[in-house]
């Protein structure tokens, strides 16, 4: 049985055709990329794959479980973290309950057990503040645990969607153009960042990026999208070399 | 010793204004003027939670309110008198004293159903949708209690005067300050363990994206559901209590001017602030209060304040902070039981 498995998923937005016929693979522990040009559908396919949108044709599965018909949060609960292209944190809630909100899925206590404080509530609260510090720490965030989330500067914010992902304890990350907006350096920090939760979390991890460097550097597979349709998969040394792809970014050659 | 103070400060104005109004040193005016703070500060704090905390738009809070206030007091009046409607009691008058604070639970509850009702079908829509909605709602709830003419109609209804003479008769203390103040203290503690515990804080995630609060694991229906309930539940508590104050309650009072009341006072207050909930249910009543010579005028005043504070504080007195980001040194006071072992 396969980790996370995508299956002729094809998506109409009206008659607009966003996503046809893609395919898609994971047996743990892969590092994966997804690039094509500016409307390509990669983020369509998160999307789909996280419950936001229904597909029209085919199915997602995980650990062999059907996603079809989940709500987002039945997603995430199966073990499917993301970040998104613009961040999205919660900007006027402090970062530590940023964190702490990531939590949601797997409260064990009721609504009166919030009201009457019960020692279930304490045990499950300390617990909850227990790990969001723990994950501050290791992502180097300590810090900026009561700072509101909009007073960061971009660069942390990405690192804190990052964690906040990761609370979730995910089998499959996610990363909608984690690079997005960062400049060289930040680049080269967050390159070393991504291998290294892989590592320390043992994740399995798919991103969508457009920054060529970081794509070809980290990713073992990539799969090139264009149109909605996968022109091109494999290795990034045959994706450089692959004409259709050439074609797509650059355009074709005039005679 | 400073984690208890606020709970002791609240306990000592709460002893005082019983003390005060048993004692006969405070006149039945300035007592009826305490009630009706209490009651307001359960009104903008219950509201608050809908549309500080999680960011929606209900403009119909009085529409429960007026179900909570109907609820509670048929049920008394039927049960602890007699009287035309309902012929004689089914209970001796002075089983109110230890029933009273039950039924009054009773009709919060069915006014959370009503709120339940509301919230179902608002969960794909938000911002004018739901305004339109609860307005909706207000007036539907309005209109079918003025054609219910067994209960009065539009004349209204009363005999809760009577239900708390009765307990009166047994213990000789003013009950509806009590209880007033008792509930209006335990809605500040409910909305403020609900919005500082990790279930709560998934609703003003919900406030500041929707979208990401679903895909990090928030069940946001549900969240929703929980808010709208608990809001308009304690929105029907504070109408029982405000009935059984007067005495008389008519569907005039439940009217879009009295969730317009409950709207300036949110937003006077600051939006996703408790204290400012509080602290301006207690300025905005005062001040109709003292705007009462200028009669109808004051209609006037009033929302001429809140266009001026539109324009000069959009945020509120107190927008999404707490008394305590504005003056530390009230930690020492205020200081909740995490951040004093924070401190520690």
């Amino acid at each position: 049985m396969r980790l996370f498995e995508v299956r002729a998923l094809s998506h109409f937005f009206g008659g607009l055709k966003a996503v046809s016929d893609f395919n898609l693979a994971f047996d743990g522990g892969e590092l994966m990329g997804l690039i094509g040009p500016n409307g390509a559908g990669k983020t369509t396919i998160f999307n789909l794959v996280c419950g936001v949108y229904h597909p029209t044709h085919g199915e997602v599965r995980i650990e062999g479980r059907n996603l079809a018909g989940l709500f987002p949060h039945q997603v995430t609960a199966m073990g499917i973290a993301r970040t998104f292209q613009n961040i999205r944190l919660w900007p006027e809630m402090t970062v530590l309950d940023n964190i702490r909100v990531a939590h949601n899925y797997r409260l064990n206590y009721s609504f009166l057990d919030a009201m009457f404080q019960t020692s279930r509530y304490r045990e499950a609260e300390k617990g909850i503040e227990r790990t969001a510090r723990e994950v501050l720490e290791i992502m180097g965030l300590r810090d900026y645990a009561e700072e509101l989330a909009k007073n960061l500067p971009y660069g942390l914010q990405r690192k804190v969607e990052i964690a906040r992902a990761l609370v979730i304890r995910p089998k499959m990350l996610l990363l909608d153009e984690p690079s997005a907006g960062m400049n060289l350096g930040e680049k080269e920090a967050l390159i070393g960042l991504i291998r290294w939760i892989r590592k320390e979390f043992q994740l399995t991890i798919w991103l969508i990026e457009h920054e060529m460097r970081v794509v070809m550097n980290l990713c073992e597979k990539i799969q090139v999208l264009d149109f909605g349709e996968t022109i091109a998969q494999g290795t990034p040394e045959e994706i450089q070399g692959n004409p259709r792809v050439v074609e797509a970014y650059l355009g074709k050659e005039i005679d | 010793m400073s984690k208890y103070s606020l709970t002791l400060l609240s306990f000592l104005f709460f002893v005082s204004a019983v003390g005060l109004s048993w004692a006969g040193v405070l006149s039945s005016y300035i007592q009826l003027v305490l009630m009706f703070v209490g009651v307001n500060i359960m009104m903008s704090a219950s509201l608050n939670l809908v549309n500080g905390y999680m960011g929606e738009f209900s403009c119909g809070h009085a529409g429960f309110m007026a179900v909570g206030a109907y609820i509670t007091s048929l049920l008394t009046v039927w049960f602890f008198t007699a009287g035309s409607i309902f012929g004689s009691n089914l209970l001796p008058p002075a089983w109110a004293t230890v029933l009273f604070p039950f039924i009054l639970l009773f009709g919060g509850l069915i006014a959370a159903l009503v709120g339940l009702l509301v919230a179902i079908p608002s969960f794909r829509t938000r911002g004018d949708y739901l305004a339109i909605i609860t307005l909706a709602v207000n007036y539907i709830v309005k209109s079918a209690i003025e054609n219910i003419q067994p209960i009065g109609g539009a004349r209204g209804f009363m005999g809760m005067g009577r239900v708390v003479n009765g307990m009166q008769e047994v213990v000789d203390i003013p009950w509806m300050m009590i209880w007033t103040w008792i509930f209006a203290f335990l809605t500040i503690l409910i909305i403020k363990r609900f919005v500082s515990s990790t279930y709560g804080k998934g609703i003003i995630a919900i406030r500041e994206d929707e979208i990401a609060a679903e895909i990090m694991g928030v069940n946001t229906r549900r969240a929703k559901m929980i808010a709208f309930m608990l809001s308009s539940g304690l929105a029907g508590l504070a109408g029982g209590l405000f009935a059984h104050i007067l005495g008389y309650i008519n569907p005039g009072s439940f009217g879009i001017m009295k969730s317009t009341e409950a709207l300036v006072m949110v937003y006077l207050g600051g939006m996703g602030s408790l204290s400012g909930s509080v602290l301006s249910a207690v300025l905005f009543t005062l001040i109709l209060e003292l705007l009462r010579p200028l009669q109808l005028y004051k209609w006037v005043v009033v929302p001429l304040i809140l266009i001026l504070l539109m324009l000069f504080r959009t945020e509120g007195l107190l927008g999404h902070r707490e008394l305590t980001d504005f003056f530390p040194r009230l930690r020492r006071i205020f200081a909740s039981r995490e951040e004093v072992h924070a401190a520690l």
